[in-house]
């Protein structure tokens, strides 16, 4: 095993070697870049769920959703947040994700397995509903347009600046979700996804430490969504739809679920897909699902798990790790 | 808001619920036999629809159309659950099918992006072939964990299949909106105390009515029924007994995305045909099998007349909050009772 300490420096200057390159690639690369971190907050909000807890949510992308439509309808028809108090909008993004999370939860936590998955798909679909159908604050399928981003001595307008300020996001959510999952509490929820039982049986209220993950990883996607309004000037309800839930989960899977890493990894991969590969060939669309069948039939434990998957076929016999799958069958 | 329009209104709704039977009983005993959540029955919907306006380009027989989308797509299904979902015995197969795709696309990427080799045909064949050699032996070198029990797993997989087979349609049939007409026969009208009902949508709520029952009688009284419900209850016990769960999850399976197709193609006429519309049948399909419960052919069939009711009523009465109205029981129903009204543990 490597070392922690040097996991960390290895990812410390990952990031920073990136942060050097992408301001030197040309716009479009920064704002795929942007677009990619913004959502990279995103898919480690459910990494946080189901690699560290063991609940795999569909509807991730409704905390997401709620953040974006706050920044987008707080710009447009207040004219609030494009100031020095867009800093309050990304406060006020984290508290409604949380908060819709905290409601959200009191229903879904209950549930386990495969009626957490159906649960959250349904509360997901509320809130599609909602974006799609209300047309008077959300703009229906039209969505909202947002003119220009926030200046606040800071031009947020510039490409570059913006992509500096989501990195400092992306990173500073990336260290705290670490802290988190490496704290008493982060071990619990871990002791939770190994075998719930067995953790209630210790006297620990899973219910309650499976709640709090909920509205923590809702509080970074309210985060994250506020970033994805501001990232692309528009907000629709393609932005709730069930397949960004769905994207986000494999980008954890494919990654590695349980890795900050991985879900980061697979996010640039999948976002490539999506929206890089999509504007070069027709068939992107092929890759996209050829990606998704290879690496649950192929690599459940993502690509983060190649090393041991790879450790475990030289050294024979032990097969610690096929039973280390993504998700504990249920 | 007389009795008129209640009236009417409750007749949309009952229509489009049993268009929502057909989609859900499919995916409700998918999941009740095999217990697994298919994401692309939305995508059997769709590829209904279209095999059917195929076959009516082909042969102008909107008849026709009907088994024959169905049974087509029902044999789709049966080679997808038995390649990739439940592979045992035919792994060999699926790394063939897998690594031909994977070697295409290498092919497409390299032609792309260095136009000596995109030129020449040959060439491209030959990087096509390489490609598909080296993947195969690749994948055949990797051990398969089953996606049996992972719903995740199954959750990602099926929606991989629907994105494939979204693009499918697209390339095959292009992106425009299409209509599937129905003979001029059923487009009258039948006048029923005063009220017009388009004969089409009681045409749509009698094949509902006849799969439901048929299926029904089939479940309740026949062997294989009997083995399928057994297979519902409790799979491992039903092997032990010496049901072939196999061929049935296979034949379950198959019965599913036929009628799913069916629904595609009947539905195709009222919806009209277009991308896009797999992922918003699925959603539904979904409330349908949830509210009833999984695996539960009643529970489907209170189901989809619930998210059929609900969706018409939403639409004429509260038409800003339309969908929440339709989600919002669902999670209600599913926060008193996880398994939905019918459904077992």
């Amino acid at each position: 095993m490597v070392n922690q300490r040097i996991k960390i420096a290895m990812v410390a200057a990952a990031l920073v070697a990136f942060v050097y390159v992408v301001p030197q690639s040309g716009s479009f690369v920064v704002l795929l870049a942007t677009r990619a971190m913004a959502f990279a907050i995103l898919a480690m909000s459910v990494d946080l769920l189901l690699g560290y807890t063991g609940m795999s949510s569909m509807g991730q992308a409704a905390y997401f959703g709620v953040g974006a439509y706050l920044t987008a309808v707080l710009a447009t028809k207040f004219h609030f947040g494009m100031g020095w108090d867009f800093w309050l909008v990304v406060v006020l993004g984290i508290l409604i994700g949380a908060a819709l999370a905290a409601v959200f939860g009191l229903f879904a936590i209950r549930a386990g397995g495969v009626y957490f998955l159906m649960i959250t798909l349904a509360l997901g679909q509320c809130v599609w509903g909602l974006a799609y159908r209300w047309n008077s604050l959300t703009g229906g399928d039209n969505g909202i347009n947002m003119s220009g981003r926030p200046n606040f001595g800071l031009d947020l307008g510039n490409e570059v600046i913006f992509f500096y300020l989501v990195f400092a996001f992306f990173a500073v959510s990336m260290a705290l979700m670490y802290v988190l999952v490496r704290s008493p509490f982060g071990q619990s929820l871990a002791g939770i996804r190994e075998r719930e039982l067995r953790m209630q049986i210790l006297g620990y209220n899973t219910w309650l430490h499976k709640y709090i993950a909920f509205i923590i990883a809702g509080g970074f996607g309210g985060l994250a969504g506020v970033l994805w309004a501001h990232t692309n000037g528009h907000v629709s309800p393609e932005t709730v739809v069930l397949t960004t839930s769905v994207d986000s989960l494999l980008m954890v899977v494919l990654g590695g679920a349980g890795t900050l890493v991985g879900a980061t990894i697979g996010t640039a991969i999948v976002f490539g897909l999506r929206e890089y590969l999509s504007t070069l060939v027709p068939w992107w669309q092929y890759a996209l699902g050829g990606v998704y069948v290879l690496t649950i039939l192929y690599l459940p434990m993502g690509l983060m798990g190649i090393p041991s998957r790879l450790r475990q076929r030289f050294s024979q016999g032990k097969d610690e790790g096929s039973k280390k799958l993504a998700t504990k069958p249920s | 808001m007389n009795t008129q329009f209640w009236v009417i209104q409750a007749f949309n709704g009952i229509s489009y619920g049993a268009l929502l039977f057909l989609v859900g009983s499919g995916l409700s005993l998918i999941f009740g036999v095999m217990r697994i959540v298919n994401l692309s029955h939305g995508a059997y919907f769709l590829w209904g629809g279209y095999i059917a306006l195929s076959v009516i380009h082909v042969t102008g027989s909107w008849a026709l159309s009907l088994p024959v989308a169905a049974l087509a797509v029902a044999f789709i299904g049966m080679a997808m659950e038995r390649l990739f979902l439940r592979s045992e015995g035919f792994g060999y197969l699926r790394n063939a099918v897998i690594a031909v795709g994977v070697g295409v696309l290498i092919g497409l990427a390299v032609a792309r992006w260095s136009p000596a080799i995109g030129e020449s045909w040959s060439q491209h064949l030959a990087v096509t072939a390489i490609a598909i050699i080296v993947s195969f032996f690749v994948l055949s070198r990797i051990s398969i964990i089953p996606i049996d029990n992972d719903v995740l797993r199954q959750v990602l997989l099926t929606v991989g299949f629907a994105f494939l087979f979204q693009q499918g349609a697209l390339d095959i049939w292009g992106g425009n909106n299409m209509d599937i007409n129905p003979p001029t026969a059923f487009t009258q009208s039948i006048v029923v105390g005063g009220v017009y009902l388009p004969l089409y949508r009681v045409f749509m709520i009698g094949m509902a009515l006849m799969f439901g029952i048929a299926l029904w009688l089939v479940m309740e009284n026949t062997r294989m029924g009997a083995a399928v419900r057994a297979t519902v209850d409790d799979a491992q016990m039903a092997r032990g007994v010496g049901i072939d769960t196999n061929r049935i999850s296979m034949f379950i399976f198959a019965l599913g995305a036929f009628l799913a197709a069916l629904g595609g193609v009947i539905g195709g006429a009222f919806l009209g045909i277009y991308p896009g519309l797999d992922f918003e049948m699925l959603p539904l399909a979904f409330a349908v099998v949830i509210i009833g419960g999984m695996g539960s052919l009643g529970g489907a069939a209170i189901g989809a007349l619930a998210v059929g009711l609900a969706d018409n009523f939403g639409k004429a009465l509260f038409p800003e909050i339309s969908y929440f109205t339709l989600y919002a029981p669902m999670v209600l129903i599913l926060a008193v009772k996880p398994t939905g009204l019918f459904g077992r543990e």
